[in-house]
């Protein structure tokens, strides 16, 4: 009995259903990832599911479109996102909540179905869908990522730096440039991390938006595992596991910046 | 327009937006190389005037020149001068020379002059070899160092400092009390000082500015402010004070505790109702049992004699009621016959229980004029239900009184400071508001309430009440006195002649 509250009462007993659930749906999807990725469709260890990567131009050629697109897309979207947090965050709005709410409002609604309406917004517009749609979808669907952190970090900044650089004799160019810019990096990495990310991935933008015309590194990889057939599951690893690649070095670019961000940041 | 004053602040008041004014009608002028403290209670608009000083923000009225220049609405960064800010504001993405040199930086100036520059102010502020060190690696009263020389090195005229010493403890604050003092030495150039710290404005100061409710109570040197406070405000927020209501007999005889005393005082009215301060060192006290035929007489091993000056000074009694050591003086309390308290420092010890004389000169009797005697007066309306309504609030009055008037009728309503009565509970309170102010006037506190609408009502009550308590005011209706304008001047000149 007393074995039993013990078990009950110790914290790491909590715990399990977690780690269960980590092992199951996250180590060994990768571990799987890993096998199929270096391996033939027989099992046996290859690289050769790589070597076809790099040997196929349509293939490499997509993977930097896709980098192309979502590199646009990150910077349309700092470039709209953070007037909108310098708005929020410094214009003396009786409810700076309220803009904040309706910048977040369509994320309450799923991004498929979001999309869906975009294309038919296209549609009773008589506008083309096609690599200008598709821009606009992300940045639609992904700018409230931008905003949010840079909004965040402008939010908590001390207002009294902005009054010291102003009584050192800083106008209003020299304040944003050598005292709110600065401060707000941490924020514009944040954002850019997570606008960066998820684009660089999608698939389901693509294909909505552009009627399947415009192949994303995400389609590619979602064919090869959906049409191919098993045959083509480790070449499809394979791309994942690029992919996978890619996005871990620019979240580790950012946790970089949040270990300096930090060591700046506090006053 | 030529003359010595750097900072001449002209009527300036300050609204917000709710309606509320942070600064009401306030005129300062400080001299060049003056050394001048703003000293108040938080709240009290001190921090507000800097503001307006430095233009971070703009006065709703009046005007403030600056060298004879009017400043009133020029953009900070136009101003020749700095400011030292309460939390430092130091930048944490630049290291102490590029906190230091930012304000160079931003005149353009050459490299090696700013490198010059930066490095004399460092070392002005003890800071010499700290140059490449991030600003959160620095103690609190490095950072300090930091905020006042990344100001000095600007050259500035004026010098702003908001409350800088109020993060750091106690031990550190006066260190740098003194710095702050030599600097100001050093550079020559006028200091403008924020404070709600007696002590700090009476130490470092050329000048006190005491504010309080947006308003300068009084403008002086240290012992000025000290010695000769102009209200009951000023009294009580600087040092320890026994303050009472007193009634001036005629030019230089003064009447409290029922007996007169010799003033030095002249100029108000005969009969005409005054405050007094005694500041408790300057009562002189005795063992009344050591007392033969009304000489004082010391004990072989006291000098009791000596210690009392001779002359023909008003005594009155009182009873020991606590006494305790202070390190330096004893704190005594002692209760009169009458039933008045005094606050008394003495370097003698008495028990509690003795009987001692107490003693002040004529010139450590500071008479003040009385803002607000008996009555709260108020404008009011005769409303329906044998009731009254002032204050915002319907009352019920005295029918007897009611009969004159009509449902209508705007009265004057008088309520004695003494019929106002404090509840507990708001709820209980016909009116709530909350205890603003409390002075201890030797035998009753003296409460200002500020009521929820922002009217304020002056209690004198005995019960004890803290700043801030939340209370609920009645009034018994035969304690409500309808009048005319007419009638309420009467009463007044009655009162002065009671």
């Amino acid at each position: 009995m007393s074995k039993l509250t013990d078990l009950v009462s110790a914290r790491r007993t909590w715990a399990w259903p977690y780690v269960l659930f980590l092992v199951l749906f996250v180590v060994l999807p990768l571990l799987l990832i890993f096998y199929y990725a270096f391996s033939t469709p027989g099992g046996d260890f290859t690289i050769q599911n790589f070597v076809k990567f790099f040997h196929t131009s349509e293939a490499v050629n997509t993977l930097i479109y896709s980098m192309a697109i979502a590199f646009i897309t990150t910077v349309i979207c700092l470039l709209l996102g953070y007037p909108a947090a310098y708005i929020m965050a410094m214009a003396e709005f009786k409810t700076p909540q309220v803009m904040a709410l309706l910048f977040i409002l369509p994320m309450w609604i799923n991004f498929l179905l979001r999309t869906i309406a975009t294309v038919e917004l296209f549609h009773m517009f008589g506008l083309p869908l096609g690599e200008g749609a598709l821009l606009f979808g992300m940045c639609y669907d992904y700018l409230p990522f931008m905003i949010y952190p840079i909004y965040n970090t402008l939010q908590k900044m001390d207002r009294s730096l902005i009054e010291a650089a102003q009584d050192l004799g800083a106008d209003k160019t020299n304040v944003f440039t050598k005292v709110i810019l600065p401060l707000s990096v941490p924020g514009i990495y944040s954002g850019i991390v997570m606008v960066f990310m998820p684009t660089v991935s999608t698939f389901a933008i693509a294909e909505l938006l552009t009627h399947n015309k415009i192949t994303l590194f995400g389609s590619l990889i979602q064919r090869s595992f959906g049409e191919g057939g098993i045959a083509m599951w480790n070449y499809g690893a394979a791309l994942s596991l690029i992919m996978l690649v890619i996005i871990a070095a620019t979240s580790f670019f950012d946790q970089e910046r949040d270990h300096d961000a930090q060591k700046g940041g506090l006053l | 327009m030529t003359n010595d004053y750097i900072i001449e602040v002209n009527h300036v008041s300050k609204q917000f937006e709710d309606g509320k004014y942070a600064l009401d009608d306030v005129s300062l002028q400080v001299k060049k190389g003056e050394f001048v403290t703003i000293l108040g209670p938080s709240g009290c608009g001190k921090t507000t005037l800097l503001r307006c000083i430095a233009g971070f923000q703009v006065a709703s009225s009046g005007y403030i020149l600056l060298k004879g220049e009017d400043v009133t609405s020029t953009p900070p960064y136009k101003r020749p001068v700095n400011t030292v800010f309460q939390k430092y504001a130091l930048f944490p993405h630049l290291n102490v020379f590029d906190n230091v040199a930012f304000g160079l930086k931003m005149k353009k100036m050459e490299p090696e002059t700013i490198v010059r520059k930066v490095k004399a102010a460092l070392k002005m502020a003890n800071l010499t070899g700290y140059e490449d060190r991030e600003v959160d690696t620095l103690s609190g009263g490095q950072q300090q160092r930091v905020a006042i020389a990344r100001a000095i090195v600007n050259e500035p005229e004026v010098l702003l400092l908001d409350e800088p010493l109020s993060a750091l403890d106690l031990k550190m604050r006066h260190d740098m009390q003194i710095e702050l003092k030599e600097l100001h030495d050093q550079l020559g150039i006028t200091f403008i000082y924020v404070t709600h710290d007696q002590e700090e404005a009476l130490t470092l100061s050329d000048r006190v500015v005491v504010m309080s409710e947006g308003k300068i109570q009084q403008i002086g040197t240290p012992t000025d402010i000290y010695n000769e406070p102009q209200n009951c405000f000023v009294a009580d927020f600087i040092g320890e004070s026994n303050i009472l209501s007193a009634r001036m007999i005629k030019d230089k005889k003064v009447e409290f505790c029922g007996k007169v005393f010799d003033c030095i005082d002249e100029g108000f009215g005969e009969n005409e109702p005054v405050d007094i301060v005694i500041r408790p060192e300057d009562i002189y006290v005795w063992d009344k049992a050591q007392e033969k035929r009304g000489q004082i007489v010391g004990q072989e091993d006291d000098d009791a004699e000596d210690r009392v000056p001779k002359g023909k000074f008003t005594r009155w009694y009182g009873e020991v009621q606590s006494c305790i050591f202070k390190g330096v003086h004893y704190e005594i309390r002692a209760l009169t016959p009458d039933g008045y308290e005094f606050l008394i420092q003495d370097y003698h010890e008495y028990l509690p229980g003795t009987e001692i004389g107490m003693l002040v000169k004529p010139e450590d009797i500071q008479v003040m004029k009385k803002e607000h005697d008996i009555y709260n007066y108020f404008d009011g309306e005769i409303v329906k239900n044998g009731k009254v309504r002032f204050l915002g609030a319907d009352w019920d009055v005295d029918e007897k009184q009611l009969e004159s008037y009509n449902v209508g009728d705007e009265v004057r309503v008088g309520v004695k400071f003494r019929d106002v009565e404090l509840q507990d509970y708001e709820e209980e309170g016909t009116l709530s508001g909350e205890v603003h102010f409390i002075l201890y006037k030797g035998n009753h506190y003296h409460l200002t309430i500020l009521t929820d609408d922002g009217d304020t009502l002056f209690v004198n009550t005995n019960d004890v009440w803290d700043d801030g308590d939340r209370v609920g005011v009645t009034i018994a209706p035969d304690h409500i006195y309808l009048m005319s304008r007419e009638q309420q001047r009467q009463i007044e000149d009655e009162d002065r002649d009671e």
